[in-house]
């Protein structure tokens, strides 16, 4: 999808970058980076360093930054909508109403990155400083405890210590549990396979009327 | 052998400190942590934080410095893995909000697949769109 939108948009100064969160490191990415062909760079972050500096707690999830260096949407989920809930766990398949859900959003996304990338500031889905500050979440010592206790379980699953590691990610899902690249980066960790299991879809479950991923607030939406 | 995750940094902590907690040689403190001790406080490249008057000895004993006291003292968390000797210090709540505020991008430093270093700021004068993902 981001190899088609580059090529398409290669007459504009939109740079695609794409961040593996991946703490596995490159091997764990590789066959995904292989099978897309990028000619955009794909960065492979095995701490999560990009997660924790921009606040994202899913994946995909993508910022905005314009030439200036400035951040003109926040962190969101990446043309993708709650539709997915209703997967059936075990066979992957959607139904075709919620599947056309899925698609018009990621169209609808889209187009505004194509509109950004042709229009600038004058497109309706880049937002001016306050808004961007008001959509970020403030710090708290929670979410900082729970990066810390990320990393000091990412250093330990490197380091041979597995056990130990997942003590240390339970905390961080525990302070943080709006975090699934926590959760699920701790369940492929344990087990190759697992972040998609059937500990993942009860988590997924246990949100109730609570997003998975929060809307995308694009031009013309109310404000959340 | 102890082990401090600090400031994008992992320091081996010598053996040999006056107390329990992640204590630092003074005199590697800088290679170690990045923070280095100055008339005017202890500094991490332009930020310097002068410690408060009268508690010298909870910050610095026997050529030693401790770096919980000062991970107290500027609000970061500390948290520790007691059986494998592992401490990790992040960032203060207060200090994020100051970055988030800007709203300006932060800077990182990452590897591509192929081993390949970029920085953020190298994309300064285009649009980026950064974009993650998983295998999970």
């Amino acid at each position: 999808m981001w190899q088609a939108l580059t090529r398409e948009l290669a007459e504009t100064n939109l740079t695609i970058v794409a961040v593996a969160l991946e703490s596995r490191g490159v091997e764990a990415a590789l066959p995904y980076i292989e099978a897309a062909s990028p000619t955009y760079p794909c960065l492979v972050d095995r701490q999560h360093v990009v997660a924790e500096l921009f606040g994202m707690v899913n994946v995909p999830t993508a910022v905005w930054i314009n030439e200036e260096g400035r951040i003109v949407r926040p962190a969101e989920p990446a043309g993708t909508n709650d539709a997915f809930r209703k997967m059936d766990p075990a066979t992957g398949r959607l139904a075709a109403e919620d599947l056309q859900v899925l698609r018009a959003a990621r169209q609808r996304y889209l187009d505004g990155i194509r509109d950004w990338a042709r229009r600038g500031s004058a497109s309706p889905w880049a937002l001016d400083e306050a808004e961007v500050r008001r959509r970020v979440a403030g710090p708290s010592m929670e979410h900082e405890l729970a990066r810390a206790h990320f990393r000091l379980g990412e250093y330990l699953w490197e380091h041979g210590h597995a056990s130990r590691a997942q003590a240390h990610f339970a905390e961080a899902v525990r302070l943080h549990p709006e975090s699934w690249e926590y959760r699920r980066q701790a369940l492929d960790l344990e087990e190759q396979g697992k972040s998609m299991g059937r500990e993942y879809w009860a988590a997924v479950q246990a949100l109730g009327d609570r997003p998975y991923y929060p809307p995308v607030i694009g031009p013309g939406d109310q404000s959340a | 052998m102890a082990t401090l995750l600090i400031n994008g940094r992992t320091a081996a902590i010598p053996a040999g400190g006056p107390a329990s907690g992640p204590w630092v040689p003074v005199d590697q403190m800088a290679a170690l942590t990045g923070w280095e001790l100055k008339p005017e406080g202890v500094c991490l490249g332009e930020r310097c934080v002068p410690l408060p008057p009268g508690r010298a000895a909870a910050f610095e004993r026997d050529g030693w410095f401790n770096m919980a006291a000062l991970a107290a003292h500027l609000g970061q968390p500390l948290v520790e893995d007691a059986d494998t000797g592992t401490w990790c210090i992040g960032e203060a709540p207060a200090d994020r909000a100051v970055a988030l505020d800007s709203a300006m991008a932060p800077d990182f430093r990452l590897p591509d697949y192929r081993g390949t270093e970029y920085t953020l700021s190298q994309f300064r004068g285009r649009k980026v769109f950064l974009v993650s993902w998983a295998s999970w």
